[in-house]
């Protein structure tokens, strides 16, 4: 088998097993992992633009909460349906962070990361003064009517989980096509050594911003997924939370890797899940992880298995 | 013939410092051009003007008599000028073949591993595709970046100390390289070791103090009085 028939199969198996497990696994978990791949897909985004292209954003809140607004406010306000809704919070993520990019890739590294959390937090807060329009703080319930989907009911379990599936396979096919495609290699090459590039005929701001723009589709169509999955849309998913935990998804997972951002949310998920069930004081477990991570396995789950003989893994 | 490349009163002062300071200077097409002087003579920062790594404060830049003063360095690299590093500047963790990928990507080569397989044959490094670059010697690192210029298939090729730390017997090989590279590419080369200057050069420029101190050919510069003064005399004899 080829190195890219080997890679392919891998995550069609991936696919394939996340499929099975909706005939396996109890109701509770199955809804859990809908959530999941809709928040990988959320991190997978992020990781294009932190792990490949090297652009520590903590601004992606935003982008996500776009998808999500853009999404919900067409189906309360207007009365759209599902498809255009989600569709509408797919382009929303992705011009956000296009806008986004043009101002803040002036800036790189800790500049960028605070100018990105600036233009979120600002973001949020334009959530809040709009209440009347928005819902602010309180947000609203997706109409059920708008939580359809080609026929199919998304507050019901298994078009849920089918729903998410399909989107999750999709972000990852594109993900991995894009990683191993040649522009793949230049966002790479920008996150290693972006003078190089530049005196290869690149232009870092391009090649950035181009970078962020897929990042933002990612987050818009994760965000407008969550709402309309979940029936919720809400300004609590604008705040600093929403930025920061795809990044610790990916670091845990393994910055720059396909599968990382899955594992990641994954793994994240359950530790919160489980330990939240016995203690209040889950955030210490939380923490804990992340410490074991940075001095046992600073490239994360995947990063760490890549390193130590799976060279071939995307 | 019109040069290849011109520049006409070229400046850049870097506060009291004048590093390049009025320089008039031609490329003729298919050329091999030395550019030696003392250190701190500005011969980087003049190829950093060159290829946009500096901006320019005074003076106009031609490329086959366009003007380029003002286009940004990655435009200038498409424009078919490419600069390689003085210090070796790779992808020390990606493998030797995406080094080499990303230049023949850039100039929009249809078959990139036939590209890359080029490049790596001229300098040598076949077969090291799957190596990471960080892990190589010393030497094959440098001709690893010569490769990343080659593969660019630039009009003009700006080697800035290409044969430093080369050992001698790798430093033969280079020049038979260089010379095997024109007249298809026109060769900009800043260089200490004077023995490869004078073997491989058509033409030397000399700068001191951010000025053209003087041009022409090996012989004539090195016959050069004012060159012996400044530069030459005392270096070569000792090299």
């Amino acid at each position: 088998m080829t190195g890219g028939a080997r890679i392919w199969a891998l995550h069609l198996a991936l696919v394939a097993v996340l499929f099975a497990a909706l005939f396996v696994l109890p109701t509770y978990h199955a809804t859990n992992l809908a959530r999941i791949m809709v928040l990988a897909v959320f991190a997978m985004g992020y990781n294009l633009a932190f792990g490949y292209t090297g652009l520590l954003s903590l601004g992606h809140a935003m982008f996500f909460a776009a998808g999500m607004f853009a999404m919900g406010l067409p189906t309360w306000h207007w009365g759209w349906g599902g498809g255009p809704a989600l569709l509408l919070g797919l382009v929303a993520g992705g011009a956000m962070a296009g806008a986004v990019g043009l101002l803040a890739l002036r800036t790189a590294g800790v500049s960028f990361m605070i100018v990105t959390l600036m233009f979120a937090q600002a973001g949020y807060l334009t959530i809040l003064y709009f209440g009347q329009v928005t819902g602010g703080d309180e947000g609203f319930v997706v109409e059920a009517a708008a939580r359809s989907l080609f026929g199919f009911d998304l507050s019901s379990d298994v078009p849920r989980y089918l729903a998410a599936l399909a989107l999750f396979a999709t972000a990852l096919a594109g993900c991995l096509w894009l990683v191993r495609s040649p522009f793949g290699r230049v966002m790479v090459a920008m996150r290693e050594n972006e003078e190089r590039s530049r005196m290869l005929g690149y232009d870092p701001f391009r090649v950035k911003l181009a970078a962020l723009v897929i990042s933002g589709l990612y987050a818009g169509a994760a965000g407008a997924a969550y709402g309309l999955l979940f029936g919720y849309v809400g300004g609590s998913f604008a705040t600093i939370q929403y930025s920061i935990l795809p990044l610790l998804y990916v670091l845990l997972g393994g910055a720059g890797t396909v599968l990382g951002p899955f594992l990641g949310a994954l793994a994240m998920f359950y530790l919160i899940d489980i330990t939240s069930g016995f203690t209040s004081a889950w955030l210490f477990f939380v923490g804990a992880a992340l410490v074991l991570l940075i001095l046992f396995a600073p490239k994360g789950i995947l990063g760490t298995i890549r390193e130590r003989g799976a060279r071939w893994l995307p | 013939m019109a040069a290849l490349m011109q520049t006409e009163g070229l400046v850049r002062h870097f506060g009291g410092l004048r590093a390049v300071d009025g320089v008039d200077f031609r490329l003729e097409p298919g050329e091999i051009h030395a550019l030696i002087g003392p250190n701190g003579a500005g011969k980087t920062t003049f190829v950093s003007l060159l290829s946009g790594r500096l901006p320019v404060q005074a003076g106009r830049i031609t490329l086959a008599g366009q003007d380029i003063t003002r286009l940004p360095a990655h435009a200038r690299v498409r424009a078919g000028i490419a600069y390689t590093f003085q210090i070796t500047s790779i992808y020390p963790r990606l493998t030797v073949f995406d080094n080499v990928a990303l230049a023949v990507q850039s100039r929009g080569a249809a078959d990139i591993a036939a590209g890359v397989a080029e490049a790596l044959g001229r300098v040598g490094l076949t077969g090291l595709d799957a190596q990471e670059a960080g892990t190589l010697s010393y030497g094959h690192q440098r001709l690893l970046e010569v490769a990343m210029g080659l593969a660019l298939k630039p009009r003009v090729l700006i080697l800035d100390e290409p044969t430093q730390g080369l050992a001698a017997g790798e430093i033969e090989g280079f020049k038979a390289l260089i010379r095997s590279l024109v007249p298809d590419t026109t060769i900009l080369l800043i260089e200490h070791n004077m023995d490869v200057v004078m073997d491989l050069a058509d033409r030397i420029t000399v700068l001191n103090f951010g000025r053209v101190l003087a041009v022409g050919t090996p012989d004539a510069v090195r016959a050069d009085p004012g060159v012996q003064d400044a530069y030459l005399g005392g270096h070569h004899a000792a090299g």
